[in-house]
Order: C-alpha cells, then structure tokens, then sequence
C-alpha cells in the first residue's frame, strides 16, 4: 500500500501518465472526428504506423522535426482520402474498408522502412523533440511541444465541433445526412473533409512515438493503441472533453501496472493490471450503450436520392 | 462521381472482376519491387515457385492454409449474419489454451483417458473456448446494442495477456527453461502427418470438410437461413418469427468455435504447444480471407489458399531476391481492396459528371 501511496506521490508517475496518453488523446480525436461525421475509421492502427514511419523517415532524412510532423499528418491525410473515397464515395464496408487500410498501411511501411533500411540491426536514430524546460508548469514542462499541442487540439475540436457552422455539418452528416443535404450542405464533402482531418490527426498521434517518445520506428510500435482509441472515443462518449479524460486514465493503468512491476511488490501477475484498461473499456461500453449517445448515421452509407 | 445500381450484370463480369483486381494489384506492387530495385518478372516467379513450384513448397503453403481457412470460415459465418467478430485472434488462443488444457492431462495427473476419449474433447473444448469468448460480445450486441466491434477486438488483448500470465504462472512448462510456453500434447494427442516428411497435417482435411459443411448449413438449412435473415434485415427477420437469440447463439457457437479450432489444429498439427507467438494474427488475416471470398465458405478455401501462397512465397523470394517480405502483406492489402471496389463495379456503374 505505502508503495502505491509513494509511486502516486512522485511527479515522474504523472509525467509518464501524460506522455503514455499523449498518442491516445491525438488518435482519439482523429476517431472522434470521423464518427461525429458518420464513418467509422478502423484504419486508425495502420495510420498511426504509417505516421510514425514517414514523420521519422523525413526528419531522419535531415528535414525539421515539425517537418516530421506535417509529413505524418499528410500521409494519414491520404490514407484518410482512400478511406473516404471507399467508404463515403462508393459506400463500401466501412469495417472492411478500414481493416483493409490498416494492413495497407502498415504493410507499406514495414515494407518501406525493409527497403530503406535493408541490413539494420539497431534501428538508425534521431534527435527527438525536447521538454519544453522553459514552461513554468510541473509536469507539463517535462514534456515535448506534441502533448501541448495534442492538449490544446481538445478545446480546439470541442470548440469547432459544438460552437461553429463547420461543426454543425460535421455533426449534421453524422447525425441525419438527409436533413444536412436538405440543408444545402454537401454530405460527401462534408464527411471526406472529417475524415481526411481525422486521419491527419491520427498521422501525427503515430508520429509522437518515433518524434517525441522514441528516437527510432521499430516493427509492431503502434501495438494496439489504435484500437484503443476506437474504444476510448465510445468511452468518451462522442465528446472532446471525455476523450481526454478516457486517454488518461488508460494512461494512468498502463503507468501503474509499469510501476508496480517495477517496484517488485505487485500482488496479481502483471497483466492483470495491462488487462484493467480493456476491461474498464468494455464496461464504459456496456453503460454506454444503454444511453445510445452514438451518432445515428454512423455507418450507414449515405447515397443522394436513395433511402 | 455518382454510382447508380446495375440492371443487369453479365456473367463475365464476375469472372473478371477479381482478376482485374488481382491484376491491378500485381501492377501496383510491381512498383514497389522496382523500388526495392529487383526485377519484377523475375521476383513474381519466385514468388509463385516458393508457394506452389515443389511439393515441399505445396505443403508449406498448404500448412500455412490450415488455420487460415478456419478464421475465414469464423469471419465469413459471423459476417453473414452482419456479427463484425474482429476477435477471431483472441478466440484462437482461447481454443488452444483449452486443447493443451484438456489434451496435455494425459499421462502427468495420473489420469490414463484413451485417446478416443480425450481427442473429441480436448477438440470439443476448443470450440466452446472459442465460442464463449465471443458469445458475450454477441449477446451484448443483440441484447444492448453494444458495437461488437470493438468488444471483440478488446477482447484479443484481454486474451492475449490472460495467454501471457498463464504461460508465466500456472500453465508454465516446468521443463521450458523459463520460456513463457504451456505443457506439450502427448503424442497421442497430435494430428498425424497428411505427406510424410513434411509439416503438412491432417488439420487441412478439417478445414476443408468444415467449409463444406458450413456451405451446406448457409444455402440448405432452416438455421442458415435464419443466420442470411439476421444479417439481412434483423429488425425485418425479428418480425417475420426468425428467433434472433437463438440465432445469435448460433452464430457465436459456429464462428467462435471455428476460431477456437483453428487454435486446437494449430497446437495438435503444429506446434504441440501454447506459445505468445503461435499465431502471425492468423484471427486477422481470417476477416481478410472471408472478404476476399466473398463470404463465401468455399471461396474461403480457394482466398485462404492465396493468401497463405503469397505469404510463403513471399518468404523464400525474399531471401532469393532480397525483396522485403512485408511485400506479401502489401499484396494481400491491396487486393482486398481491389476487389472490393470490383465487386462494387459489378453491381454499380459509376457515373462521372
């Protein structure tokens, strides 16, 4: 217990919560954006990847680190293009469709870094992003420009989605695409749009990893925060404020469990305390459920004059 | 861009849909070998040689097949009846946990079952492992409402570390060397070869005899019926006296307990025990395979077959040519998405204006 107290006294703990939720609050607005509109991405998990390989490949090429950043959120810009084109264009699966573009993903770019990098043991390193020392904040001055910004981005999208004429056909589309078009608003415009934002947004929560959390991309790095993401956004609810709120505490459980194993005083195995967060996830789900706060044209396809 | 359903949809059309699309997809990843900087005619060849070009390469692809053909087979089912189980992966090592469960009491607990006995129910609680993984998410799904999406895909990390504390803690093979592995089946417990000499086992005749049952079940019984209504139309079925729970149950038992086979057939023709790695996301790779195959089950055979060829072929090219083998993972992308969109142009013609 008195090692439980120490470890929640000790600011490293938080610091590490906010950076582990760093990616996870990135990937879940990405998500967020996406579904508010109507489509589901399930692509989150190979965008992620392809960000954190194209962000590092460019900066490790020589350019900027948010150079890195703009080349992530560009490449899951495109990914995001294809997802829309197959989902909203021609109404295809958006399950399948988004499965399909996470292998695609992240096939191309374990097959890139292959031919990039063909005889590699240690993956080639970068200079990462710095702490911002200079902010007077505790906690949030022990980490780098990409949680500030993934902190800022939360009121920023809550602001748009909620309070601008952007956000109401964002909301629009997702909620009755055929009010939205009676209202003059494009749906197809209008949903690619969010999702190719999304995506963008879930390029960059792939870059935090090789940019700011490691220095190199190695194979299997995204290991399921995608998919984490896709819950934690059910979590949340559908709001901005929630999903931050989701990605700490999933944060807070991957911390914890690291920790305790680290202190050698852990009472049940290990995984036990990884399994917490997917656990608390299903029953966030279940509780969920029963309120339906779902966007109601969420995966259904929208095709004009059909019914 | 405007799509506009078909009124007639020739008959070629469907032959040349997927070859187009697999054309397509040999085209684009052509470009990929180019950069890789091998010569493509050469590296395709080599591609097709290592899957299919020797019986020793037959039988790689065919043992790669296996486990495949049955996580198609879970996807297809459960997709039928628009039940999106993404947790087929989970719903493996839950059937191979309960095989080396049941299989591997042999001998040590002083417990002498005949392996007529033990067989059948080392496999039988596979599939119930298997099944009752993914009845929860189900009966969520049809009881709340709760997307069953991502309670199964939560569901394949909760397996995956419950797999990892068990091979460290109670299931742990004393005699591993500290290797996070389970107790081995007895040999008695194992599936017999299919070709001598190779790895090629018995387990392949099972997936390929259950893909023609569950064909059967699909287009020539009530309950297959039922399992088409549901995915069609829940709301219309419900009302037209399909009983959905039981259906539900249905499709829970059928698709996690082919998942939850695949596992038990990997462990008893394979690897003879429970490690963290014995499956590449072979529950994955399945959802791709059941679309490949149109969610078809006998498609299944004929996509699962593809897929495992790309993937052992992709392995020996590699290491002729010095293409990186995620070029297999490229191609299998790829191609579900192409043929995807050529299903889509068979049934629609795209309109630009």
């Amino acid at each position: 217990m008195t090692e439980l107290l120490d470890i929640l006294a000790n600011p490293a703990f938080w610091i590490a919560t906010l950076r582990v939720a760093t990616p996870l609050i990135l990937g879940t607005l990405g998500v967020l954006l996406c579904e508010r509109a109507g489509v589901l991405n399930l692509g989150i998990e190979g965008i992620m990847v392809a960000g954190a390989f194209t962000g590092w490949l460019a900066v490790y090429a020589g350019y900027g680190l948010w150079t890195g950043v703009l080349v992530a959120a560009l490449a899951g810009a495109v990914f995001g293009l294809l997802h829309a084109w197959l989902t909203v264009g021609l109404a295809l699966s958006q399950h399948v469709s988004g499965l399909g573009i996470t292998l695609l993903a992240t096939a191309l770019s374990y097959y890139g870094y292959r031919v990039s990098f063909p005889k590699v043991n240690t993956p080639p390193t970068i200079e990462p992003f710095a702490a911002m020392d200079w902010l007077p904040i505790p906690i949030l001055s022990a980490q780098t420009p990409l949680t500030l910004l993934a902190l800022l981005l939360v009121p920023l999208l809550a602001w748009v989605l909620l309070r601008t004429p952007l956000g109401l056909a964002v909301r629009m589309v997702g909620e009755n695409p055929q009010a939205a078009e009676g209202q003059g608003i494009s749906v197809a415009a209008t949903r690619t749009g969010a999702i190719v934002a999304g995506s963008a947004l879930m390029g960059v929560a792939g870059s935090f990893l090789t940019l700011s959390a490691f220095n190199a991309f190695f194979f299997n790095m995204v290991n399921g925060r995608g998919w984490i993401c896709v819950a934690l956004v059910v979590f949340a609810s559908w709001r901005p404020g929630k999903a931050l709120l989701g990605a700490l505490l999933f944060a807070f459980f991957d911390a914890l469990q690291l920790r305790l194993q680290q202190a050698g005083d852990a009472w049940l195995p290990y995984q036990v305390y990884l399994m917490l967060p997917y656990l608390l996830s299903i029953l966030a789900l279940v509780l969920v459920a029963r309120k339906a706060a779902y966007p109601q044209a969420l995966m259904k396809p929208y095709r004009k004059g059909e019914r | 861009m405007r799509l506009e359903k078909r009124n007639h949809t020739s008959p070629a059309a469907y032959v040349l849909a997927p070859v187009g699309a697999v054309v397509f997809t040999l085209l684009i990843s052509g470009l990929l070998v180019l950069w890789a900087g091998a010569p493509v005619g050469q590296t395709y060849a080599l591609l097709l040689q290592g899957a299919f070009g020797s019986v020793f390469a037959l039988t790689e692809t065919l043992t790669r097949a296996t486990p495949l053909i049955l996580t198609g087979l879970a996807a297809a089912v459960a997709f039928r009846a628009r039940l999106f189980n993404i947790g087929a992966e989970g719903q493996l090592y839950a059937g191979a946990l309960a095989a080396v469960a049941v299989g591997g009491m042999h001998g040590g607990t002083g417990l002498e079952w005949s392996p007529y006995v033990l067989f059948p129910l080392m496999m039988l609680a596979a599939v119930l492992a298997g099944a009752a993984l993914l009845l929860g998410p189900a009966l969520m799904k049809a009881r709340l409402g709760v997307d069953e999406v991502v309670t199964t895909l939560l569901l394949n990390f909760i397996m995956l570390l419950l797999v990892s504390a068990l091979l460290d803690g109670p299931m742990k093979d004393p005699l591993s060397m500290g290797w996070p592995q389970s107790v081995a089946l007895q040999g008695d417990m194992e599936l017999s070869k299919l070709v001598p000499q190779t790895r090629l086992h018995t387990g392949l005749l099972w997936a390929v005899s259950l893909a023609v049952m569950l064909w059967a079940l699909l287009a020539r019984t009530v309950p297959g019926f039922d399992i088409r209504a549901a995915g069609a139309n829940a709301r219309a079925a419900a009302f037209a006296g399909v009983p959905i729970t039981r259906t539900v149950v249905l499709v829970a038992l059928l698709s996690g307990g082919l998942a939850g086979l695949a596992g038990a057939i990997e462990v008893a023709g394979r690897t003879s025990y429970v490690t963290l790695d014995m499956s590449p996301g072979y529950g994955y790779s399945g959802i791709v395979i059941a679309m490949l195959a149109g969610l078809h089950p006998l498609g299944v055979i004929a996509a699962g077959t593809f897929v495992a060829g790309v993937l052992v072929g992709a392995d020996s090219m590699s290491r002729a040519v010095g293409v990186p083998t995620y070029i297999a993972d490229v191609i299998v992308a790829t191609s579900l998405i192409a043929v995807l969109v050529a299903g889509l142009l068979t049934q629609y013609r795209v309109r630009w204006k």
